[in-house]
């Protein structure tokens, strides 16, 4: 109402004794009351859309997987396990994609963990410029194309002459992971109060002891969360994966990029499930024990 | 899900009271193995893909930057390069358009529910981008929901061909990018004093001016790192610019894939890996500089 009363006031110069000016003023309200309403309207639509997206092919892909026909018909003409059941006896190739790809992206974490932390701790609450540019040296690889990196990296062990191997695939999924586990990590180490350790150590502890006992119990939801999402990436890479795996090894993502590339096997469609499924119970615990959720912001 | 409610933004890092020494900074030499493993196996590989890139021949003979030229100087290339930066830019403005309601709607929800919309917006982001882009071959196929739904109430007579169109890549990709748009600008709206709208609404602006006057700047550096991170993920999302682009349209990271292990011709595949690099930090660069400016309109 102030916002009319102001626009009336500014309409003529006599408006506060105008006969009309109460009628300009129930005008002016409506004109506002358009606007609020448009304004909901634009942003609830939108929003609506978006929810709506983010939901759709997850559930899609899930719905998809039970079906009892042999192609990725929706709504499917009827329901079964089949396809689970032809993942889980007939499909060797598959699940021995799913191992190699648990094997790379655990062994690929771990040393990223050990890596990672170490080089936060020294670096994190730095202020010098180095310690900047170093910073983001590490965090580089999040925005370049893995694309290229992983080019980059096949053409230095083709010159090293090395040829590829698994340890060649765990090092691509090294320098993929190691930034994650480095952002969160750093971030924990940000937000400690240095007080705390600083009485530790004048109480007498060693600066490992303080280390353990400190420092490491406050930082360790930020490395498990970013152990968490860095495990997601590697698990799913294909671009790294694609240069750097010998012809023997292929990846799970690569296994399923051939599959829907070429003949459209309902297969993928039930390892789509249980990877959805896998994802969101890790994700819950994830969220309560390091609350996963923040450090992806 | 409590934890999402806390927000420790991008804002945490100028607000840590942090000493050059204090007891929580560990021995350099600490940062020494990762910085060893990042100097051989980022930085020399990126050193050795320019190296590559300015030799005439897949031998390594002649220096010259005949391969540059040969990118440049042809109108196929040229349109590879422009069409991945387009669908860049096109993915982006689309996520921003819908995802910055859902950031608001976020913000202004009650805490029950931001929890279940961070589980919404967060597991996409967490499921394999395998998945994600099977999901859009399932949505758009002949036999797909789109189809079906048309047909099933007369609209189109025969199944309309959706999948492999440039339509299809950029709301797939849109769709798969959109948590990386939301998660920073929720961070950006959870920072603003609510007092500001407020004021901005009691002294007598609309909605939409309010939005465009005190939200929407208030907001920019959640917004441009939103933009970043969707369009550097989006001009190089492999997976789902084949699968759901088909053979027909040709990107930059694919290119590169087909020149290096189909042609087996490194050094072009080293200058289209170099080209795609130098545009994806060129951008970055861009927006970096109006993030700084845009900071400065926030916290002066």
């Amino acid at each position: 109402m102030a916002e009319a009363a102001a626009r009336a006031g500014q309409g003529g110069a006599g408006a506060g004794t105008d006969p009309a000016g109460a009628g300009r003023v129930a005008e002016e309200s409506l004109r506002s009351r358009l606007e609020r309403h448009s304004f909901a309207l634009v942003f609830g639509v939108l929003c609506t859309v978006s929810i709506v997206l983010l939901m759709a092919p997850t559930v899609i892909v899930v719905v998809t997987s039970f079906t009892s026909g042999f192609s990725l018909k929706f709504p499917p003409p009827g329901w079964s396990w089949r396809w689970y059941l032809a993942l889980w006896n007939d499909s060797p190739e598959i699940l021995g994609a799913f191992v190699l790809s648990l094997q790379v992206a655990a062994i690929a974490t771990s040393v990223s963990i050990v890596l990672a932390v170490a080089a936060a701790l020294a670096i994190a609450r730095r202020r010098e410029a180095w310690a900047r540019w170093v910073e983001s040296l590490f965090l580089s690889p999040l925005m370049l194309p893995t694309l290229a990196l992983g080019l980059a990296l096949l053409m230095l062990f083709n010159l090293a002459g090395t040829g590829l191997s698994f340890a060649t695939l765990v090092i691509g999924h090294v320098a993929i992971t190691a930034p994650y586990v480095f952002r969160t990590t750093a971030a924990s180490l940000l937000q400690l109060d240095a007080s705390l350790l600083e009485s530790a150590r004048s109480l007498g502890a060693s600066p490992v002891h303080a280390f353990r006992t400190v420092t490491l119990p406050l930082i360790s939801r930020g490395v498990a969360a970013g152990a968490f999402i860095g495990f997601m990436y590697s698990f799913d890479n294909v671009a790294v994966s694609l240069f750097l795996s010998d012809a023997r090894s292929e990846v799970l993502p690569i296994r399923m990029w051939h599959i829907i590339e070429s003949n459209l096997d309902v297969r993928a469609a039930a390892v789509s499930g249980v990877l959805i499924a896998a994802t969101l119970l890790m994700m819950i615990v994830m969220e309560r024990l390091a609350g996963i959720s923040r450090h992806l912001r | 899900m409590s934890a999402a409610a806390a927000s420790p933004g991008p804002a945490a890092r100028s607000a840590a009271p942090a000493p050059a020494r204090s007891a929580a900074t560990g021995p350099m030499p600490l940062a020494l193995p990762l910085a060893l493993f990042f100097a051989v196996f980022v930085v020399m590989p990126l050193a050795l893909l320019a190296y590559v890139s300015v030799h005439d021949d897949p031998a390594l003979t002649t220096f010259g930057l005949s391969q540059y030229r040969k990118f440049l100087g042809d109108a196929f290339n040229l349109a590879v390069l422009g069409n991945t930066l387009w669908l860049g830019l096109k993915v982006t403005l689309l996520t921003l358009a819908i995802g910055y309601p859902l950031a608001w709607f976020y913000t202004l929800a009650a805490p029950r529910w931001q929890a279940l919309l961070m589980l919404l917006i967060v597991l996409p982001l967490l499921t394999s981008a395998v998945v994600r882009t099977f999901a859009w071959v399932v949505i758009l196929g002949r036999q797909g929901i789109v189809n079906t739904v048309l047909t099933g109430w007369g609209w189109i007579d025969a199944p309309l061909k959706l999948l492999y169109t440039p339509g299809a890549v950029t709301v797939a990709l849109a769709q798969i990018e959109l948590p990386l748009m939301v998660l920073p600008l929720i961070t950006a709206l959870s920072n603003i004093d609510p007092a500001l709208r407020q004021a901005s609404l009691a002294l007598g602006a609309g909605r939409w001016r309010t939005f465009v006057q005190v939200t929407l700047p208030l907001s920019m550096p959640g917004l441009l790192a939103g933009c970043l991170l969707v369009f550097a993920s989006s001009v190089s999302a492999f997976v789902t610019q084949t699968l759901v682009g088909g053979g027909r349209q040709m990107f930059m990271p694919f290119y590169l894939y087909q020149q290096a292990i189909q042609a087996n011709d490194y050094p072009f595949a080293a200058t289209i890996a170099v080209i795609l690099l130098v545009s994806v930090l060129a951008v970055v660069t861009a927006v970096n500089l109006l993030a700084r400016r845009s900071r400065g309109f926030v916290h002066g």
